[in-house]
Protein backbone atom coordinates (compact mmCIF):
# COMPACT_ATOMS: atom_id res chain seq x y z
CA UNK A 1 0.00 0.00 0.00
CA UNK A 2 1.32 3.46 -0.85
CA UNK A 3 1.78 6.03 1.89
CA UNK A 4 -0.44 8.71 0.46
CA UNK A 5 -3.36 6.41 -0.32
CA UNK A 6 -6.10 7.51 2.01
CA UNK A 7 -8.27 4.92 3.74
CA UNK A 8 -10.18 4.92 7.00
CA UNK A 9 -9.43 2.40 9.75
CA UNK A 10 -13.03 1.20 9.42
CA UNK A 11 -12.29 0.05 5.88
CA UNK A 12 -10.03 -2.63 7.36
CA UNK A 13 -12.85 -4.33 9.27
CA UNK A 14 -14.41 -6.41 6.51
CA UNK A 15 -11.13 -7.53 4.85
CA UNK A 16 -9.63 -8.52 8.21
CA UNK A 17 -12.72 -10.45 9.25
CA UNK A 18 -13.02 -12.16 5.88
CA UNK A 19 -9.39 -13.27 6.11
CA UNK A 20 -9.92 -14.44 9.68
CA UNK A 21 -13.05 -16.37 8.71
CA UNK A 22 -11.09 -18.17 6.02
CA UNK A 23 -8.67 -19.32 8.71
CA UNK A 24 -11.14 -20.01 11.51
CA UNK A 25 -14.49 -21.63 11.01
CA UNK A 26 -15.73 -20.46 14.41
CA UNK A 27 -15.75 -16.70 13.63
CA UNK A 28 -19.07 -14.87 13.85
CA UNK A 29 -19.91 -11.20 13.47
CA UNK A 30 -22.95 -9.79 15.23
CA UNK A 31 -24.20 -6.30 14.49
CA UNK A 32 -27.05 -4.03 15.48
CA UNK A 33 -28.34 -2.88 12.10
CA UNK A 34 -25.15 -1.03 11.30
CA UNK A 35 -23.58 -3.25 8.63
CA UNK A 36 -23.85 -0.65 5.89
CA UNK A 37 -21.92 1.85 8.00
CA UNK A 38 -19.34 -0.47 9.57
CA UNK A 39 -18.53 -2.58 6.53
CA UNK A 40 -20.10 -5.62 8.17
CA UNK A 41 -22.37 -6.04 5.13
CA UNK A 42 -19.31 -6.85 3.05
CA UNK A 43 -18.44 -9.62 5.49
CA UNK A 44 -22.05 -10.83 5.38
CA UNK A 45 -21.84 -11.11 1.57
CA UNK A 46 -18.82 -13.40 1.90
CA UNK A 47 -19.97 -15.37 4.95
CA UNK A 48 -23.75 -15.03 5.34
CA UNK A 49 -23.85 -18.01 7.73
CA UNK A 50 -21.42 -16.29 10.09
CA UNK A 51 -23.26 -12.99 10.30
CA UNK A 52 -26.22 -12.04 12.51
CA UNK A 53 -28.10 -8.78 12.67
CA UNK A 54 -29.85 -8.36 16.02
CA UNK A 55 -31.74 -5.26 14.95
CA UNK A 56 -31.40 -1.87 16.57
CA UNK A 57 -30.61 -3.28 19.98
CA UNK A 58 -27.07 -2.69 21.19
CA UNK A 59 -27.76 -4.04 24.66
CA UNK A 60 -29.01 -7.35 23.31
CA UNK A 61 -26.13 -7.31 20.82
CA UNK A 62 -23.62 -7.56 23.66
CA UNK A 63 -25.65 -10.15 25.56
CA UNK A 64 -26.22 -12.46 22.60
CA UNK A 65 -22.57 -12.06 21.63
CA UNK A 66 -21.62 -13.08 25.18
CA UNK A 67 -23.86 -16.14 24.74
CA UNK A 68 -22.10 -17.04 21.48
CA UNK A 69 -18.70 -16.57 23.13
CA UNK A 70 -19.72 -18.87 25.99
CA UNK A 71 -20.25 -21.65 23.46
CA UNK A 72 -16.61 -21.30 22.41
CA UNK A 73 -17.01 -19.24 19.22
CA UNK A 74 -14.72 -16.35 18.22
CA UNK A 75 -17.17 -13.49 18.37
CA UNK A 76 -16.89 -9.98 16.97
CA UNK A 77 -19.47 -7.26 17.48
CA UNK A 78 -19.38 -3.98 15.63
CA UNK A 79 -21.48 -0.85 15.87
CA UNK A 80 -21.28 2.89 16.27
CA UNK A 81 -18.99 3.43 19.26
CA UNK A 82 -21.35 5.96 20.81
CA UNK A 83 -24.21 3.47 21.08
CA UNK A 84 -22.23 0.29 21.49
CA UNK A 85 -20.18 1.56 24.41
CA UNK A 86 -22.65 4.10 25.72
CA UNK A 87 -25.89 2.17 25.63
CA UNK A 88 -24.55 -1.28 26.37
CA UNK A 89 -21.98 -0.31 29.00
CA UNK A 90 -23.50 -2.29 31.86
CA UNK A 91 -23.68 -5.40 29.67
CA UNK A 92 -20.06 -4.98 28.60
CA UNK A 93 -19.13 -4.62 32.26
CA UNK A 94 -21.31 -7.34 33.79
CA UNK A 95 -21.51 -9.94 31.05
CA UNK A 96 -18.16 -9.52 29.27
CA UNK A 97 -15.53 -7.80 31.45
CA UNK A 98 -16.28 -9.43 34.80
CA UNK A 99 -16.22 -12.98 33.38
CA UNK A 100 -13.41 -11.89 30.99
CA UNK A 101 -15.11 -13.36 27.92
CA UNK A 102 -12.89 -13.06 24.85
CA UNK A 103 -15.36 -10.89 22.97
CA UNK A 104 -14.01 -8.59 20.31
CA UNK A 105 -15.84 -5.26 20.49
CA UNK A 106 -15.38 -2.96 17.51
CA UNK A 107 -16.54 0.61 18.08
CA UNK A 108 -16.83 2.43 14.77
CA UNK A 109 -17.22 6.07 13.74
CA UNK A 110 -15.22 7.22 16.75
CA UNK A 111 -14.28 10.84 17.34
CA UNK A 112 -15.30 14.22 15.93
CA UNK A 113 -14.18 13.25 12.41
CA UNK A 114 -17.36 11.17 12.27
CA UNK A 115 -18.53 14.48 10.90
CA UNK A 116 -21.94 15.76 10.01
CA UNK A 117 -24.09 13.71 12.40
CA UNK A 118 -23.08 15.84 15.36
CA UNK A 119 -22.44 15.29 19.05
CA UNK A 120 -24.63 12.20 19.54
CA UNK A 121 -22.63 10.20 17.01
CA UNK A 122 -19.21 11.72 17.69
CA UNK A 123 -18.02 9.44 20.48
CA UNK A 124 -15.28 11.13 22.49
CA UNK A 125 -15.62 9.21 25.75
CA UNK A 126 -15.31 5.57 24.67
CA UNK A 127 -11.65 5.17 25.54
CA UNK A 128 -12.08 6.42 29.09
CA UNK A 129 -15.18 4.28 29.61
CA UNK A 130 -13.49 1.15 28.34
CA UNK A 131 -10.17 1.87 30.02
CA UNK A 132 -11.93 1.94 33.36
CA UNK A 133 -13.01 -1.69 33.04
CA UNK A 134 -10.63 -4.36 34.33
CA UNK A 135 -9.80 -7.26 31.96
CA UNK A 136 -10.49 -5.39 28.70
CA UNK A 137 -7.69 -4.40 26.33
CA UNK A 138 -8.17 -1.13 24.43
CA UNK A 139 -6.54 -0.30 21.10
CA UNK A 140 -6.85 2.62 18.67
CA UNK A 141 -5.14 2.00 15.33
CA UNK A 142 -3.86 4.88 13.22
CA UNK A 143 -4.22 3.55 9.69
CA UNK A 144 -5.59 0.80 7.50
CA UNK A 145 -2.68 -1.63 7.84
CA UNK A 146 -2.41 -1.43 11.62
CA UNK A 147 -6.20 -1.64 11.95
CA UNK A 148 -6.18 -4.75 9.77
CA UNK A 149 -3.45 -6.38 11.87
CA UNK A 150 -5.05 -5.46 15.18
CA UNK A 151 -8.37 -6.95 14.10
CA UNK A 152 -6.53 -10.08 13.01
CA UNK A 153 -4.72 -10.17 16.38
CA UNK A 154 -8.01 -9.77 18.21
CA UNK A 155 -9.16 -13.01 16.58
CA UNK A 156 -6.41 -14.81 18.49
CA UNK A 157 -6.71 -12.82 21.72
CA UNK A 158 -8.07 -14.72 24.72
CA UNK A 159 -9.49 -11.75 26.64
CA UNK A 160 -12.04 -9.07 25.84
CA UNK A 161 -10.77 -6.32 23.57
CA UNK A 162 -12.14 -2.98 22.42
CA UNK A 163 -10.95 -1.62 19.07
CA UNK A 164 -11.86 1.92 18.18
CA UNK A 165 -12.10 2.61 14.45
CA UNK A 166 -12.78 5.82 12.59
CA UNK A 167 -14.55 6.72 9.37
CA UNK A 168 -12.16 9.50 8.31
CA UNK A 169 -9.77 8.53 5.48
CA UNK A 170 -6.14 9.04 6.47
CA UNK A 171 -2.82 8.36 4.72
CA UNK A 172 -0.84 5.24 5.58
CA UNK A 173 1.67 5.12 8.41
CA UNK A 174 2.53 1.53 7.57
CA UNK A 175 2.67 0.15 4.08
CA UNK A 176 2.24 -3.54 4.75
CA UNK A 177 -0.35 -5.65 6.52
CA UNK A 178 2.34 -8.22 7.35
CA UNK A 179 3.71 -6.49 10.47
CA UNK A 180 2.78 -7.67 13.93
CA UNK A 181 0.46 -5.48 15.94
CA UNK A 182 -0.90 -6.73 19.22
CA UNK A 183 -2.77 -5.29 22.21
CA UNK A 184 -0.42 -3.39 24.47
CA UNK A 185 1.92 -2.42 21.67
CA UNK A 186 3.37 0.86 20.46
CA UNK A 187 5.73 1.80 17.63
CA UNK A 188 8.49 4.35 17.70
CA UNK A 189 7.96 6.01 14.31
CA UNK A 190 10.38 8.92 14.55
CA UNK A 191 13.48 9.02 16.74
CA UNK A 192 14.58 12.23 18.40
CA UNK A 193 15.94 13.74 21.58
CA UNK A 194 13.86 16.82 22.41
CA UNK A 195 10.22 15.83 23.00
CA UNK A 196 8.28 12.56 23.19
CA UNK A 197 4.99 12.67 21.29
CA UNK A 198 2.57 9.84 22.05
CA UNK A 199 -0.41 9.71 19.72
CA UNK A 200 -3.15 7.34 18.65
CA UNK A 201 -5.66 7.17 15.79
CA UNK A 202 -5.77 10.12 13.42
CA UNK A 203 -3.50 12.12 15.71
CA UNK A 204 -0.53 9.95 14.74
CA UNK A 205 -0.68 11.66 11.34
CA UNK A 206 -0.82 15.07 12.99
CA UNK A 207 2.13 14.13 15.20
CA UNK A 208 4.14 13.15 12.12
CA UNK A 209 3.29 16.50 10.48
CA UNK A 210 4.40 18.23 13.68
CA UNK A 211 7.66 16.27 13.72
CA UNK A 212 8.44 17.52 10.21
CA UNK A 213 7.74 21.13 11.16
CA UNK A 214 9.72 20.86 14.39
CA UNK A 215 12.70 19.30 12.67
CA UNK A 216 12.83 22.39 10.43
CA UNK A 217 12.95 24.40 13.68
CA UNK A 218 15.78 22.16 14.85
CA UNK A 219 13.74 20.52 17.56
CA UNK A 220 14.09 16.80 17.18
CA UNK A 221 11.10 14.87 18.52
CA UNK A 222 10.16 11.25 18.97
CA UNK A 223 6.78 10.08 17.70
CA UNK A 224 5.24 6.97 19.20
CA UNK A 225 2.18 5.38 17.62
CA UNK A 226 0.59 4.47 20.91
CA UNK A 227 -2.12 2.21 19.50
CA UNK A 228 -2.13 0.18 22.71
CA UNK A 229 -4.05 2.27 25.22
CA UNK A 230 -4.58 -0.49 27.73
CA UNK A 231 -2.23 -2.04 28.40
CA UNK A 232 0.06 0.85 27.50
CA UNK A 233 3.40 0.26 25.77
CA UNK A 234 5.02 1.43 29.00
CA UNK A 235 8.60 0.46 28.19
CA UNK A 236 8.59 2.32 24.87
CA UNK A 237 7.09 5.42 26.47
CA UNK A 238 9.35 5.45 29.54
CA UNK A 239 12.48 4.81 27.48
CA UNK A 240 11.53 7.77 25.32
CA UNK A 241 10.74 10.23 28.13
CA UNK A 242 14.02 9.29 29.80
CA UNK A 243 15.72 10.48 26.62
CA UNK A 244 13.63 13.61 26.08
CA UNK A 245 12.49 14.71 29.55
CA UNK A 246 9.03 15.83 28.37
CA UNK A 247 5.95 14.52 26.62
CA UNK A 248 2.98 15.52 24.47
CA UNK A 249 -0.02 13.23 24.15
CA UNK A 250 -2.36 13.68 21.19
CA UNK A 251 -5.71 11.92 20.80
CA UNK A 252 -9.11 12.41 19.20
CA UNK A 253 -10.90 11.99 22.50
CA UNK A 254 -12.00 13.97 25.51
CA UNK A 255 -9.14 15.11 27.73
CA UNK A 256 -10.78 13.11 30.52
CA UNK A 257 -9.55 9.58 30.99
CA UNK A 258 -8.10 8.75 27.59
CA UNK A 259 -4.56 8.14 26.35
CA UNK A 260 -3.43 11.49 27.77
CA UNK A 261 -4.31 10.66 31.34
CA UNK A 262 -3.04 7.11 30.90
CA UNK A 263 0.40 8.36 29.83
CA UNK A 264 0.41 11.11 32.49
CA UNK A 265 -0.37 8.51 35.13
CA UNK A 266 2.41 6.25 33.90
CA UNK A 267 5.12 8.91 33.83
CA UNK A 268 4.04 10.53 37.10
CA UNK A 269 4.53 7.19 38.85
CA UNK A 270 7.68 6.05 37.08
CA UNK A 271 9.61 9.04 35.74
CA UNK A 272 7.85 12.38 36.28
CA UNK A 273 8.20 14.79 33.36
CA UNK A 274 6.00 17.66 32.11
CA UNK A 275 3.13 16.37 29.94
CA UNK A 276 1.05 18.50 27.54
CA UNK A 277 -2.21 17.37 26.01
CA UNK A 278 -3.70 17.79 22.55
CA UNK A 279 -7.23 16.49 22.85
CA UNK A 280 -10.82 17.69 22.98
CA UNK A 281 -11.45 19.88 26.00
CA UNK A 282 -14.25 18.79 28.33
CA UNK A 283 -17.07 19.22 25.81
CA UNK A 284 -19.07 17.48 23.10
CA UNK A 285 -18.74 17.63 19.34
CA UNK A 286 -21.06 19.25 16.81
CA UNK A 287 -21.93 19.00 13.13
CA UNK A 288 -19.40 20.00 10.51
CA UNK A 289 -17.02 18.44 8.02
CA UNK A 290 -14.30 16.25 9.52
CA UNK A 291 -11.65 18.78 8.46
CA UNK A 292 -13.53 21.72 9.98
CA UNK A 293 -14.08 19.83 13.21
CA UNK A 294 -10.47 18.77 13.46
CA UNK A 295 -9.45 22.41 13.13
CA UNK A 296 -12.16 23.71 15.47
CA UNK A 297 -11.33 21.23 18.24
CA UNK A 298 -7.60 21.80 17.90
CA UNK A 299 -6.72 18.32 16.71
CA UNK A 300 -4.05 19.45 14.28
CA UNK A 301 -0.35 19.23 13.67
CA UNK A 302 0.09 22.91 14.51
CA UNK A 303 -1.47 22.31 17.95
CA UNK A 304 0.97 19.44 18.46
CA UNK A 305 3.84 21.75 17.45
CA UNK A 306 2.82 24.37 19.95
CA UNK A 307 2.34 21.79 22.74
CA UNK A 308 5.73 20.27 21.94
CA UNK A 309 7.50 23.61 22.15
CA UNK A 310 5.83 24.34 25.50
CA UNK A 311 6.71 20.90 26.83
CA UNK A 312 10.32 21.31 25.70
CA UNK A 313 10.74 24.60 27.55
CA UNK A 314 9.62 22.89 30.76
CA UNK A 315 11.46 19.63 30.18
CA UNK A 316 13.16 17.71 32.95
CA UNK A 317 16.88 18.32 32.71
CA UNK B 1 -47.23 -36.74 35.06
CA UNK B 2 -44.48 -37.73 37.40
CA UNK B 3 -43.94 -41.05 39.13
CA UNK B 4 -44.78 -40.89 42.87
CA UNK B 5 -41.37 -42.28 43.80
CA UNK B 6 -39.64 -39.65 41.70
CA UNK B 7 -41.78 -36.92 43.17
CA UNK B 8 -40.90 -38.09 46.68
CA UNK B 9 -37.22 -38.03 45.78
CA UNK B 10 -37.46 -34.51 44.36
CA UNK B 11 -39.25 -33.27 47.48
CA UNK B 12 -36.53 -34.69 49.69
CA UNK B 13 -33.83 -33.00 47.60
CA UNK B 14 -35.73 -29.72 47.66
CA UNK B 15 -36.05 -29.88 51.45
CA UNK B 16 -32.29 -30.39 51.76
CA UNK B 17 -31.64 -27.51 49.38
CA UNK B 18 -34.00 -25.25 51.34
CA UNK B 19 -32.09 -26.08 54.50
CA UNK B 20 -28.82 -25.28 52.74
CA UNK B 21 -30.20 -21.94 51.60
CA UNK B 22 -31.18 -21.09 55.17
CA UNK B 23 -27.77 -22.15 56.51
CA UNK B 24 -25.81 -20.36 53.76
CA UNK B 25 -27.64 -17.07 54.00
CA UNK B 26 -27.59 -17.29 57.80
CA UNK B 27 -23.83 -17.84 57.87
CA UNK B 28 -23.20 -15.10 55.32
CA UNK B 29 -25.74 -12.78 56.97
CA UNK B 30 -26.94 -12.24 53.42
CA UNK B 31 -30.34 -11.30 52.04
CA UNK B 32 -32.34 -12.67 49.11
CA UNK B 33 -33.54 -15.62 51.19
CA UNK B 34 -37.14 -15.38 50.00
CA UNK B 35 -36.11 -15.07 46.38
CA UNK B 36 -33.86 -18.11 46.69
CA UNK B 37 -36.52 -20.22 48.37
CA UNK B 38 -39.08 -19.48 45.67
CA UNK B 39 -36.96 -21.15 42.95
CA UNK B 40 -35.88 -24.30 44.82
CA UNK B 41 -38.51 -26.62 43.33
CA UNK B 42 -38.00 -25.32 39.79
CA UNK B 43 -34.24 -25.83 40.07
CA UNK B 44 -34.66 -29.27 41.64
CA UNK B 45 -36.89 -30.34 38.78
CA UNK B 46 -34.52 -28.90 36.16
CA UNK B 47 -31.38 -30.55 37.54
CA UNK B 48 -32.86 -33.95 38.40
CA UNK B 49 -35.61 -34.44 35.84
CA UNK B 50 -35.15 -32.14 32.88
CA UNK B 51 -31.63 -31.09 31.92
CA UNK B 52 -28.72 -33.17 30.67
CA UNK B 53 -25.72 -32.18 32.73
CA UNK B 54 -22.29 -33.70 33.33
CA UNK B 55 -21.13 -32.88 36.88
CA UNK B 56 -17.84 -34.74 36.35
CA UNK B 57 -17.24 -32.81 33.13
CA UNK B 58 -19.03 -29.46 33.61
CA UNK B 59 -17.88 -28.04 30.26
CA UNK B 60 -19.05 -31.01 28.20
CA UNK B 61 -20.30 -29.50 24.93
CA UNK B 62 -23.25 -31.88 24.85
CA UNK B 63 -24.70 -30.46 28.08
CA UNK B 64 -27.86 -28.43 28.29
CA UNK B 65 -27.06 -24.89 29.42
CA UNK B 66 -28.58 -23.06 32.37
CA UNK B 67 -28.50 -19.35 33.10
CA UNK B 68 -29.83 -17.96 36.36
CA UNK B 69 -30.87 -14.51 35.21
CA UNK B 70 -32.07 -13.70 38.71
CA UNK B 71 -28.52 -14.02 40.00
CA UNK B 72 -29.52 -13.09 43.54
CA UNK B 73 -31.24 -16.48 43.81
CA UNK B 74 -27.84 -18.18 43.58
CA UNK B 75 -27.79 -19.74 47.07
CA UNK B 76 -30.41 -22.20 45.80
CA UNK B 77 -28.46 -22.88 42.60
CA UNK B 78 -25.19 -23.37 44.47
CA UNK B 79 -26.77 -25.93 46.77
CA UNK B 80 -28.31 -27.72 43.78
CA UNK B 81 -24.95 -27.83 42.00
CA UNK B 82 -23.21 -29.16 45.12
CA UNK B 83 -25.81 -31.90 45.59
CA UNK B 84 -25.62 -32.76 41.90
CA UNK B 85 -21.86 -33.26 42.31
CA UNK B 86 -20.36 -30.21 40.58
CA UNK B 87 -18.33 -29.28 43.66
CA UNK B 88 -17.99 -30.06 47.34
CA UNK B 89 -20.88 -29.13 49.61
CA UNK B 90 -18.30 -27.61 51.97
CA UNK B 91 -18.02 -24.68 49.55
CA UNK B 92 -21.57 -23.65 50.49
CA UNK B 93 -20.52 -22.49 53.92
CA UNK B 94 -18.10 -19.96 52.43
CA UNK B 95 -20.78 -18.35 50.27
CA UNK B 96 -20.11 -14.58 49.95
CA UNK B 97 -16.95 -14.79 52.03
CA UNK B 98 -13.85 -12.93 50.82
CA UNK B 99 -12.02 -15.07 48.27
CA UNK B 100 -14.77 -17.69 48.13
CA UNK B 101 -15.61 -19.65 45.01
CA UNK B 102 -19.30 -18.93 45.55
CA UNK B 103 -19.81 -15.24 44.87
CA UNK B 104 -22.91 -13.21 45.71
CA UNK B 105 -23.96 -13.50 42.09
CA UNK B 106 -22.98 -16.34 39.74
CA UNK B 107 -19.72 -16.00 37.84
CA UNK B 108 -18.79 -18.25 34.95
CA UNK B 109 -15.20 -19.43 34.96
CA UNK B 110 -15.28 -19.15 38.74
CA UNK B 111 -17.67 -21.91 39.73
CA UNK B 112 -18.12 -25.32 38.04
CA UNK B 113 -21.61 -25.62 36.59
CA UNK B 114 -22.19 -21.88 36.14
CA UNK B 115 -22.65 -21.44 32.40
CA UNK B 116 -22.85 -17.62 32.42
CA UNK B 117 -22.26 -14.74 34.76
CA UNK B 118 -25.40 -12.93 35.83
CA UNK B 119 -26.71 -10.55 38.42
CA UNK B 120 -27.38 -7.42 36.43
CA UNK B 121 -31.14 -7.83 36.13
CA UNK B 122 -32.60 -8.75 32.78
CA UNK B 123 -29.36 -9.91 31.19
CA UNK B 124 -29.75 -13.68 31.38
CA UNK B 125 -32.22 -14.06 28.55
CA UNK B 126 -30.03 -12.29 25.98
CA UNK B 127 -27.06 -14.48 26.88
CA UNK B 128 -29.27 -17.57 26.75
CA UNK B 129 -30.62 -16.50 23.36
CA UNK B 130 -27.10 -16.05 21.98
CA UNK B 131 -26.15 -19.50 23.27
CA UNK B 132 -29.31 -21.01 21.77
CA UNK B 133 -28.59 -19.57 18.34
CA UNK B 134 -24.96 -20.64 18.48
CA UNK B 135 -25.98 -24.18 19.53
CA UNK B 136 -28.90 -24.46 17.10
CA UNK B 137 -27.42 -27.29 15.05
CA UNK B 138 -24.79 -28.44 17.52
CA UNK B 139 -24.12 -32.11 18.22
CA UNK B 140 -26.57 -33.54 20.72
CA UNK B 141 -29.01 -30.65 20.24
CA UNK B 142 -28.32 -29.03 23.60
CA UNK B 143 -31.13 -26.95 25.03
CA UNK B 144 -30.77 -23.68 26.87
CA UNK B 145 -32.77 -22.88 29.99
CA UNK B 146 -32.94 -19.44 31.56
CA UNK B 147 -34.58 -18.78 34.92
CA UNK B 148 -35.72 -15.21 35.36
CA UNK B 149 -37.52 -13.34 38.10
CA UNK B 150 -40.75 -11.53 37.28
CA UNK B 151 -39.62 -8.06 38.42
CA UNK B 152 -36.57 -8.11 36.16
CA UNK B 153 -38.87 -8.37 33.14
CA UNK B 154 -39.27 -4.61 33.58
CA UNK B 155 -35.76 -4.19 32.16
CA UNK B 156 -36.00 -3.01 28.56
CA UNK B 157 -33.27 -5.30 27.27
CA UNK B 158 -35.41 -8.33 28.13
CA UNK B 159 -37.81 -7.37 25.37
CA UNK B 160 -34.99 -6.90 22.88
CA UNK B 161 -34.04 -10.48 23.70
CA UNK B 162 -37.65 -11.67 23.50
CA UNK B 163 -37.89 -10.22 19.97
CA UNK B 164 -34.56 -11.77 19.01
CA UNK B 165 -35.46 -15.27 20.24
CA UNK B 166 -38.70 -15.31 18.25
CA UNK B 167 -37.10 -13.81 15.13
CA UNK B 168 -34.38 -16.44 15.03
CA UNK B 169 -36.80 -19.29 15.84
CA UNK B 170 -35.02 -20.47 18.96
CA UNK B 171 -37.01 -23.62 19.61
CA UNK B 172 -34.15 -24.87 21.81
CA UNK B 173 -34.66 -22.04 24.32
CA UNK B 174 -36.86 -22.22 27.41
CA UNK B 175 -37.37 -19.20 29.61
CA UNK B 176 -38.71 -20.06 33.06
CA UNK B 177 -40.22 -17.19 34.99
CA UNK B 178 -40.29 -17.34 38.77
CA UNK B 179 -43.50 -15.38 39.25
CA UNK B 180 -43.28 -14.76 42.98
CA UNK B 181 -44.89 -11.34 42.63
CA UNK B 182 -42.27 -9.34 44.52
CA UNK B 183 -39.37 -7.08 43.68
CA UNK B 184 -37.08 -4.96 45.84
CA UNK B 185 -39.49 -2.15 46.67
CA UNK B 186 -42.70 -4.13 46.89
CA UNK B 187 -45.21 -5.98 44.72
CA UNK B 188 -44.57 -6.19 41.00
CA UNK B 189 -48.20 -5.44 40.33
CA UNK B 190 -48.01 -2.13 42.24
CA UNK B 191 -44.60 -0.99 41.01
CA UNK B 192 -44.84 -1.73 37.29
CA UNK B 193 -47.47 -4.21 36.24
CA UNK B 194 -46.48 -6.87 33.73
CA UNK B 195 -50.05 -7.85 32.94
CA UNK B 196 -51.05 -9.48 30.71
CA UNK B 197 -47.75 -11.35 30.78
CA UNK B 198 -48.95 -14.44 28.89
CA UNK B 199 -50.41 -12.30 26.11
CA UNK B 200 -47.24 -10.23 25.87
CA UNK B 201 -45.12 -13.31 25.22
CA UNK B 202 -47.62 -14.96 22.86
CA UNK B 203 -47.94 -11.75 20.85
CA UNK B 204 -44.13 -11.77 20.50
CA UNK B 205 -44.35 -15.26 18.96
CA UNK B 206 -43.46 -17.41 21.96
CA UNK B 207 -45.11 -20.63 23.16
CA UNK B 208 -46.53 -19.82 26.58
CA UNK B 209 -47.14 -22.37 29.33
CA UNK B 210 -48.07 -22.00 32.96
CA UNK B 211 -47.17 -24.14 35.93
CA UNK B 212 -47.30 -24.22 39.70
CA UNK B 213 -43.64 -23.68 40.54
CA UNK B 214 -43.88 -25.88 43.64
CA UNK B 215 -45.82 -28.80 42.12
CA UNK B 216 -43.64 -31.36 40.34
CA UNK B 217 -46.51 -32.83 38.33
CA UNK B 218 -47.40 -29.40 37.08
CA UNK B 219 -43.76 -28.64 36.24
CA UNK B 220 -43.35 -32.00 34.49
CA UNK B 221 -46.38 -31.37 32.32
CA UNK B 222 -45.33 -27.84 31.39
CA UNK B 223 -41.72 -28.78 30.60
CA UNK B 224 -42.86 -31.69 28.44
CA UNK B 225 -44.98 -29.27 26.40
CA UNK B 226 -42.04 -26.90 26.03
CA UNK B 227 -39.88 -29.64 24.58
CA UNK B 228 -38.78 -27.69 21.53
CA UNK B 229 -40.79 -29.50 18.89
CA UNK B 230 -41.31 -26.34 16.88
CA UNK B 231 -39.18 -23.36 16.00
CA UNK B 232 -40.58 -20.98 18.58
CA UNK B 233 -39.00 -20.30 21.95
CA UNK B 234 -41.03 -21.30 25.00
CA UNK B 235 -41.75 -19.54 28.23
CA UNK B 236 -42.96 -21.28 31.38
CA UNK B 237 -44.55 -18.86 33.78
CA UNK B 238 -44.34 -20.52 37.18
CA UNK B 239 -46.45 -19.15 39.99
CA UNK B 240 -44.36 -19.37 43.14
CA UNK B 241 -44.44 -18.30 46.78
CA UNK B 242 -41.83 -15.79 47.94
CA UNK B 243 -39.97 -17.51 50.76
CA UNK B 244 -41.62 -20.88 50.09
CA UNK B 245 -41.20 -23.40 52.87
CA UNK B 246 -40.38 -21.07 55.77
CA UNK B 247 -43.55 -19.55 57.17
CA UNK B 248 -42.05 -16.46 58.83
CA UNK B 249 -40.30 -15.54 55.57
CA UNK B 250 -43.45 -16.19 53.56
CA UNK B 251 -45.36 -13.96 55.98
CA UNK B 252 -42.77 -11.18 55.64
CA UNK B 253 -44.15 -10.62 52.14
CA UNK B 254 -42.29 -7.88 50.36
CA UNK B 255 -39.70 -7.78 53.16
CA UNK B 256 -38.83 -11.44 52.64
CA UNK B 257 -35.56 -10.68 50.89
CA UNK B 258 -34.49 -8.33 53.64
CA UNK B 259 -34.76 -10.98 56.33
CA UNK B 260 -31.35 -11.60 57.86
CA UNK B 261 -31.38 -14.94 59.59
CA UNK B 262 -30.10 -14.90 63.15
CA UNK B 263 -29.03 -18.21 64.68
CA UNK B 264 -32.46 -18.53 66.31
CA UNK B 265 -34.22 -17.92 63.03
CA UNK B 266 -31.94 -20.37 61.22
CA UNK B 267 -32.88 -22.99 63.83
CA UNK B 268 -36.60 -22.42 63.59
CA UNK B 269 -36.49 -22.38 59.77
CA UNK B 270 -34.53 -25.66 59.69
CA UNK B 271 -37.00 -27.18 62.19
CA UNK B 272 -39.98 -26.16 60.10
CA UNK B 273 -38.51 -27.59 56.88
CA UNK B 274 -37.65 -30.87 58.64
CA UNK B 275 -41.09 -31.17 60.21
CA UNK B 276 -42.79 -30.51 56.87
CA UNK B 277 -40.69 -33.22 55.26
CA UNK B 278 -41.53 -35.68 58.06
CA UNK B 279 -45.23 -34.95 57.67
CA UNK B 280 -44.89 -35.89 54.03
CA UNK B 281 -43.34 -39.17 55.17
CA UNK B 282 -39.95 -38.27 53.81
CA UNK B 283 -37.42 -38.42 56.61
Amino acid sequence: MVKNEKKSTMQALAPALIDLAELHDDIVLLEADSGVATGGSEFRSSFPEKYYNVGMAEQNLILTAAGFALTGRRVFVASFSSFLVGRAYDHIRSSVAIPSLPLKIIGTNGGVTEGESGAVYQMLEDISLMRALPNIAVVVPSDYCSAYRLIRSAGEYDKPIYIRLGSFPVPQVYTTTDDDFAPGGGRLLVEGTGVTICACGIMVHEALKAADILSQQELSVEVIDCYGIKPLPSRVILASVRRTGCCVVAEEHTCRGGLGEAVASLVSRSYPVPVKFVSVEDRFGQSGTPEELQEYYGLTGSEVVSAAVQAWTMRRR
Amino acid sequence: MIEPENEKKLKLIAATVRKDVVRMTGLARAGSVASSLSVVDILTFLYWSEMHVFPEDPGNPLRDRFILSKGHGCPALYSILAHRGFFSRDELWNYCKLGAMLQGNPESGHTPGIDASSGSCGTGLGIAAGMSLSLMNAEGNPRVYCLSGDGELQEGVVWESVLFAAHYGLGNLVLVIDENGFQMDGEVEDIMSLRPLDAKFSSFGWNVFRADGHDYSSLAEAFSKASGKDSSPSVLICRTVFGKGVSFIEKAGKSGNEVILSRGKVDSALMEISEATERQGGM
